[in-house]
């Protein structure tokens, strides 16, 4: 019997996986929780609204349609999409040790499929999503992640606005913006928070190293292509650092920034916008690489071997969870884990653009990392926890009252990070503003924001389902004279 | 025209679309077949679909892609549904959601309460 490998997301790196997975001749089930293949990076929109030019939104949108067609038509493959990965815990019967929740249906609606999966190996390839740093007014509908406006554009063909500031840090902004300008939409500006010249430094660093990572030098030509043609103006060292209005955003304040982030006074400038995209870093999705046991680095990212293996036998990780470097690197990795899962020995091709892209990845924290004087365009009433509206004056206040206190006390003191995203938004923000407070750079209870046992909210009605089945199954199994095809199934 | 489709020819097919009818608080809002919620209401020029518990303000999408929870309304009767990830189904009746924080009761005869959203969280522990 072929093993039996389970890939968790089917973005680039999982379907890289997958594909790799099936050439070493295993079974794959491939699960992701959106109603389609591709992730983020490949969004698309359903079949009932496609577009024979697809291609021009994205890139290597061949090489998705062939891994597309690669997954959906091998009959070794399972591919399952609008299941939800909700829980993994320890599992003594599984040959992995682990035991993974699906739930499959609807969006958030009642009555999901509730099933259990017990693979031969797992392949973690959950990828990230966007960090925004809080700002005054960072709440007011129409502020998006640079992610929402790209997922509207390139999933729905919708625009966020009529008149857009894109703003934050990152390579990320250049294809936002194209994204955004491509529905039509006006984009004032794009606002990159890092000055000119340590972008400057940090991606020349070595450059005969880049020549390996040639495609990436097209992308960017092609971003600069399409800033000219649609008139963006470009904005280093500058960033959103505040959104105004009543219902709605209608106005945003750019400010120039030193070298540290912070704003320098004077250099306000209010452009009024009717939608306003930020996105400051990427925060891998490590809540089921946590509750698979894994070790998570310092910075971090899930710890992986050459062969993508975790710290836990069996399982493995790629593409951003194991740090964030795009679409390549994902690729790459993806490939690697995938054979490996399967038990056989990962493209050599595969590991030579794993390396060349991860230098690559190296340099996006040394230009475009987040430094420390944002905290200078919060002010008390800035939102850090959205969910549970919670204010920077207020969080601080806490900390300073309660000197010393471990985090999970701290957040149940100012509920910061426990409502319904469960600290996604402003987990890393929280713990760093609470850290201030202390001085400390770790909480005495070594706590972080990421673990999550429950990855994904589940109806209660849905979960009492499984217990109410497990009941029945052990009634059935307690009365020796009910032929087994019986066995509660129809209860 | 405040938000809505692309205007630029090519990006979008003109006419391989179809149209649906939602409703948001019992007003019709047209969309295309394949649109989340979100982006239906969104496109329509409608970016907000919930308040807040705390202090009672609008909210709609932020993060699009399932993280954040904000864009939670109730559809067809069915509360906390993520708009942002929810394909449009014709006649789909989304309902804004607000959730307001318990008012706290107090046992002490004499004791006033202050009411309000905001009183109410100051004082949960």
């Amino acid at each position: 019997m072929s093993r039996g490998i389970l890939v968790i997301g089917a973005g680039p790196a999982g379907l890289a996986a997958t594909e790799a997975a099936l050439d070493a001749g295993a079974r794959v089930t491939l699960v992701d929780g959106a109603d389609l293949t591709g992730g983020q990076y490949w969004r698309h929109p359903p079949a009932e609204r496609g577009d024979a030019r697809e291609a021009r939104g994205h890139h290597g949108w061949t090489r998705y349609l062939a891994l597309h067609e690669r997954v959906e038509g091998d009959p070794r493959c399972d591919v399952r999409l609008g299941a939800q990965v909700w829980a993994i815990e320890p599992d003594p019967v599984s040959p992995c040790g682990l035991a993974v929740h699906l739930a499959t249906g609807r969006v958030d609606a009642v009555g999901a499929r509730m099933e259990r999966l017990r693979p031969d190996a797992l392949v973690l390839a959950t990828g990230a999503h966007d960090r925004t740093l809080p700002f005054p007014g960072w709440q007011l509908p129409g502020v998006f992640t640079g992610g929402a406006a790209q997922a509207l554009a390139k999933g729905e063909r919708v625009r966020v606005g009529d008149r857009v500031v894109i703003a934050g840090a990152g390579p990320f902004l250049l294809p936002v913006a194209v994204s955004v300008a491509g529905t039509g939409a006006r984009v004032l500006a794009v606002a990159e928070a890092s000055a000119v010249g340590r972008i400057a430094r940090g991606w020349s660093a070595r450059p005969w190293r880049l020549l390996r990572t040639a495609s990436k030098a097209g992308e960017l030509l092609g971003y600069v292509g399409a800033f000219l043609r649609h008139r963006i103006p470009y904005r280093t060292g500058t960033v959103v650092i505040a959104a105004h209005g009543t219902d709605r955003v209608e106005a945003v304040t750019l400010a120039r920034l030193d070298a540290d982030w912070r704003p320098r006074p004077g250099t306000e400038r209010r452009i009024a916008v009717d939608a306003v995209c930020v996105t400051h870093d990427f925060t891998p999705r490590l809540e089921l690489a946590i509750a698979a046991g894994c070790t998570v680095d310092t910075r971090r990212f899930v710890v992986v071997d050459d062969r993508q293996e975790t710290t836990v036998p069996g399982v493995y990780a790629a593409g951003e969870i194991t740090g964030i470097g795009g679409v390549d690197l994902a690729l790459a990795e993806g490939a690697i884990a995938g054979a490996a899962a399967a038990g056989a020995e990962p493209d050599r091709a595969a590991v030579r653009r794993r390396a060349a892209f991860t230098g690559f990845a190296a340099r996006i924290p040394a230009a475009h990392g987040i430094r420390p004087g944002w905290r200078d365009w919060l002010d008390d009433d800035t939102l850090v926890c959205r969910c549970e509206e919670v204010g920077v004056g207020r969080l601080r206040a806490t900390a300073a009252e309660t000197d010393g206190a471990g985090l999970r006390s701290l957040k149940l003191t100012t509920r910061a990070g426990l409502g319904a995203c469960q600290g996604r938004v402003c987990g890393r923000t929280v713990e760093e503003l609470l850290l201030d407070a202390s001085g400390a750079d770790r909480f005495p209870d070594l706590a972080g924001t990421d673990r999550r046992p429950i990855a994904v909210p589940q109806r209660l009605g849905d979960l009492a389902a499984i217990v109410r089945e497990a009941d029945d199954r052990e009634q059935a199994d307690l009365e020796p004279h009910d032929p087994p095809e019986t066995s509660g199934k129809d209860t | 025209m405040t938000a809505g489709m692309p205007r630029r020819r090519g990006v979008v097919p003109a006419d391989s679309s179809t149209r649906i009818e939602i409703h948001l608080d019992g007003q019709p809002i047209g969309g295309t077949a394949g649109q989340t919620l979100a982006g239906v209401l969104i496109a329509a020029g409608r970016p907000s679909w919930r308040r807040s518990s705390g202090r009672d303000e609008p909210r709609g999408m932020f993060c699009g892609i399932g993280v954040c929870f904000d864009c939670i309304a109730e559809v067809n009767g069915e509360r906390d549904v993520r708009l942002c990830r929810r394909r449009a189904v014709d006649g789909d009746r989304v309902v804004t959601q607000h959730d307001a924080l318990p008012t706290p009761v107090r046992d002490e005869p004499g004791a006033t309460d202050a009411g309000g959203a905001d009183a109410a969280r100051e004082e949960t522990p």
